[in-house]
């Protein structure tokens, strides 16, 4: 297999590097929306010992509540492409502020309901009690799909559904428009030259020869890192953070300190869910389908994040995320496309058997 | 006090764990190896051809099981609609006995498509009710592969409305082992009322020579429907010299995104067509979408019957198709196409429910007038009687969908098809809509 990647690589070589690059970033994206999700499970891991298996379905019920908030709009998949720039602006805006609000507020709810009453338990019943949230999530979900309507139409609850594209796929590089134009699907002409190559032979040659950074490549980028800047931010330098990290380190000294540590977990759940909520926005924006289905698959990327770059530790499960995100993506452009998943848990195995820790488990000792 | 160290042997055990399970899970999804699940549950031959109990002797009970949560279930209303009607045109009797139907489902709403825990359930079922004389179904070929070892064995007739998979019946072009494999008691017991996938791929592959396409990519759901039709068509290509870009490719359908596979394909190939074997369930929408991402709007795609449903249409979303030319072919002919008898159940079916038929809701209808056929020529309540009655069924046209017969292997042998492009409808809402019928060219 891989030798026959080795000669994949070199057949590809119509500027061989300058499609690794775009692959890398291709991965770096998706790997950034997987560590978005991955700070959910560390930070609460950190701090409770728990892990919180809901946290994914969690986010797959903020892509839900993005894609209510979008017909409460009345912007469906069919009217996306012809609503103005202010329109989608102001969509994104809402859906930026409600949903994290939403997933917030779920999230510190459950952890109030459900683990807070387990809290002296042992580590095995809460853990469990996840499991079954989880579960709870994904039947909400089932029920959710069915009941936003598109285009008038129900829809089966299992099946996938696109979520409205709203964000132009338009490559950034290829002409210097003005921001304006960053979040309207404009009708782009570039496409015309993918296969007339007798009546457009120049577009053709400068169309691959550019590399390509959509809008929708940048907004995942303007939103993951200012939102793990204020993260990093939040827990160095404010008095909650400080009271957070005495709390992951021994919440019984932290609380002789005199810090409530009950109100520091809900704090640490709401942010968590915050994060998870800005993650489903994006990502809905992004992928462009939701079922109730997305919350296991990219929630269980998320956890392997995690415990890749040392469960507990915020810029571990950064890393891990964009580990993960550049290991599918490079693995299903140079070896086979559908042995991503195994790459991804082949990785993390390797990573466990010679660094128990994770990648960054062991340096830092504080753990939020 | 010291730091507080997580317990990695949890997490240890807890990856593994996770690993072995999406490993497993990935093998699995192939569906080939049904006798393992299914054998220790079927009871001996003997027994199971004349149940003990010998129930009532003038009723006669034919159930179907078709996927009725998840996804598919818009299709598999229509042909539960369509089963029903055939069966109460005929008044629910055939002669001396009553006929009563029941629906089986073999989804779950967990899963979203059939599971062979389900199927495998359904069928034991089937076979041990003793007024059991019929089994309508299944409606994934993956699911006839688990349950036909287990019916073949009591000798019940399956008569599926929309299984395509060749290994089924027919041994040429067929996986090694096919069909004899479901056949453990050597006999046969498997009809359909569709045309199977070695005639859906090859036409699929004339058409896209039709529409200009020089250079094809291939990609399969690594499902046996979908694997199997992509590789019949791949054949064809190489038969009618239409250039192959790659070898033909797997993907792993539970990814959120085949963005990087789509990058790949147009910078390595930019095919004029992309060919992909697999169902709305399993990641054809997405396909549709991640090529308007990457900027293969100009490359066709053409995807097999398993997409021909709304589920596939929304999966994708309606705005991909103002920008991809996408065609559907469909193991028969749309509902407005049908002439005859087939205009007038069309008719019927509007008025009796009130709505339109989805394209499947024909093929139900057939498969309920071929039950009837089976009892009123087997003339008595006994399987494997029934069996043989519907195997001799010839030039059949009590049904709607013309004239035709059973051959040796259970095949009908109509062999038209049609294909369809997705576009506005009147309304303005994106629909398929009929582009022409297609036979087979030998």
């Amino acid at each position: 297999m891989i030798l026959d990647s080795m000669t994949l690589f070199a057949a590809s070589d119509s500027g061989g590097l300058q499609m690794f690059f775009q692959y890398c970033l291709g991965g770096l994206i998706i790997g950034m929306l997987y560590a978005l999700i991955a700070l959910g499970y560390t930070m609460v891991y950190g701090i409770v010992e728990l892990i919180n298996f809901a946290h994914g379905d969690l986010f797959m019920l903020g892509t839900f509540m993005a894609l209510t908030l979008l017909s409460l709009m009345g912007i469906s998949v069919s009217t996306a492409g012809e609503i103005s720039t202010s329109k989608a602006a102001l969509a994104i805006a809402v859906m930026m502020i409600v949903v994290p609000l939403f997933c917030a507020t779920l999230n510190v709810a459950v952890d109030k309901v459900v683990y807070r009453p387990l809290r002296s338990a042992p580590k095995l019943a809460p853990l469990v009690s996840a499991i079954g949230v989880s579960f709870c999530f994904m039947n909400i979900g089932l029920f959710w799909n069915a009941a936003v309507y598109e285009d008038g139409r129900a829809v089966p609850a299992a099946s996938q559904r696109a979520f409205p594209n709203i964000v132009s796929n338009e490559n950034i590089l290829e002409r210097s428009s003005p921001v304006e134009e960053a979040v309207t699907t404009a009708k782009s002409d570039k496409s015309d030259s993918a296969k007339d190559s007798k009546s457009k032979p120049t577009i053709k040659a400068k169309e691959e020869s550019k590399f390509r950074i959509t809008w929708k490549d940048a907004m995942v980028i303007a939103v993951t890192i200012p939102s793990m800047i204020f993260l990093t931010w939040f827990v160095k330098f404010t008095q909650t953070g400080k009271a957070m990290r005495a709390t992951a380190q021994n919440p019984t000294a932290a609380r002789l300190m005199g810090i409530n540590v009950d109100r520091v977990i809900a704090t640490t759940f709401l942010i968590g869910g915050a994060l998870g909520g800005v993650g489903s926005v994006t990502y809905a924006l992004y992928i462009n389908t939701t079922s109730y289905q997305v919350g296991f698959q990219n929630g269980l990327y998320a956890f392997t994040a995690a415990v890749l770059g040392g469960i507990g530790n915020i810029p571990g499960a950064v890393l891990g995320g964009i580990i993960i995100g550049l290991v599918r993506s490079l693995g299903s452009a140079y070896i086979d496309e559908k042995w991503t998943s195994a790459f991804v848990f082949a990785i993390l195995i390797l990573i466990l058997v010679f660094r128990p820790t994770g990648l960054l488990g062991s340096r830092t000792r504080e753990k939020v | 006090m010291t730091v507080k160290k997580p317990n990695w042997q949890i997490f240890s055990a807890l990856g593994i764990c996770l690993t072995l399970s999406v490993l497993i899970t990935g093998c699995d999804s192939g569906g080939s190896k049904p006798s393992a699940a299914t054998k220790a549950s079927t009871p001996s031959t003997a027994e199971a051809v004349n149940p003990s109990g010998l129930g009532n002797p003038d009723v006669i009970k034919i159930v179907s099981s078709l996927p009725r949560t998840g996804s598919a279930k818009g299709q598999t209303d229509t042909i539960v609609n369509g089963i029903r009607m055939a069966f109460e045109e005929a008044g629910n009797k055939v002669g001396s006995f009553k006929i009563e139907y029941e629906d089986l489902d073999d989804a779950t709403a967990a899963d979203g498509k059939w599971t062979p825990e389900r199927e495998t359930a359904n069928a034991n079922k089937a076979i041990q009710d003793p007024d059991v004389m019929i089994f309508l179904g299944p409606y994934n070929s993956g699911a006839a592969s688990t349950s036909m070892p287990i019916l073949n064995k009591a000798s019940l007739l399956m008569v599926s409305p929309a299984c395509t998979a060749i290994g089924l019946t027919k041994k040429e072009g067929a996986e090694p082992g096919e069909p004899e494999k479901y056949r453990p008691a050597g006999t046969i017991n498997f009809t359909r009322v569709v045309p199977a996938d070695d005639i859906q791929g090859p036409v699929a592959a004339d058409f896209a020579k039709s529409k200009g396409v020089k250079t094809v990519c291939i990609l399969d759901d690594n499902e046996v429907y979908g694997k199997g039709l992509a590789t019949i068509f791949k054949d064809r290509c190489e038969e009618i010299q239409l250039k192959v870009l790659g070898k033909q490719e797997s993907i792993d359908y539970k990814q959120s995104d085949f963005r990087t596979l789509m990058k790949r394909i147009k910078n390595q190939f930019n095919p004029d067509c992309i060919y992909f074997g697999g169902t709305s369930q399993t990641g054809a929408g997405q396909i549709a979408k991640d090529m308007v991402a990457e900027g293969l709007e100009k490359t066709i795609l053409i995807i097999p019957d398993g997409c021909y449903e709304a589920a596939f249409i929304q999966a994708a979303g309606a705005d991909v198709f103002k920008k991809l030319t996408c065609y559907c072919t469909f193991g028969g002919m749309p509902p407005d196409q049908l002439k005859g008898k087939g205009a007038e159940f069309v008719a019927n079916y509007k008025k009796r429910f009130n709505a339109d038929p989805e394209g499947y809701a024909v093929y139900g209808y057939e498969c309920g007038k071929v039950a009837l056929e089976a009892i009123k020529k087997a003339g008595k309540k006994d399987r494997a009687a029934i069996t043989q009655a519907a195997l001799s069924i010839k030039d059949f046209k009590d049904g709607a969908l013309g004239t035709w017969s059973f051959d040796k292997n259970g095949d009908t042998t109509s062999t038209t098809l049609s294909i369809s492009t997705i576009k506005p409808n009147a309304k303005g809402t994106m629909d398929f809509d009929f582009v022409k019928l297609l036979e087979l060219q030998k």
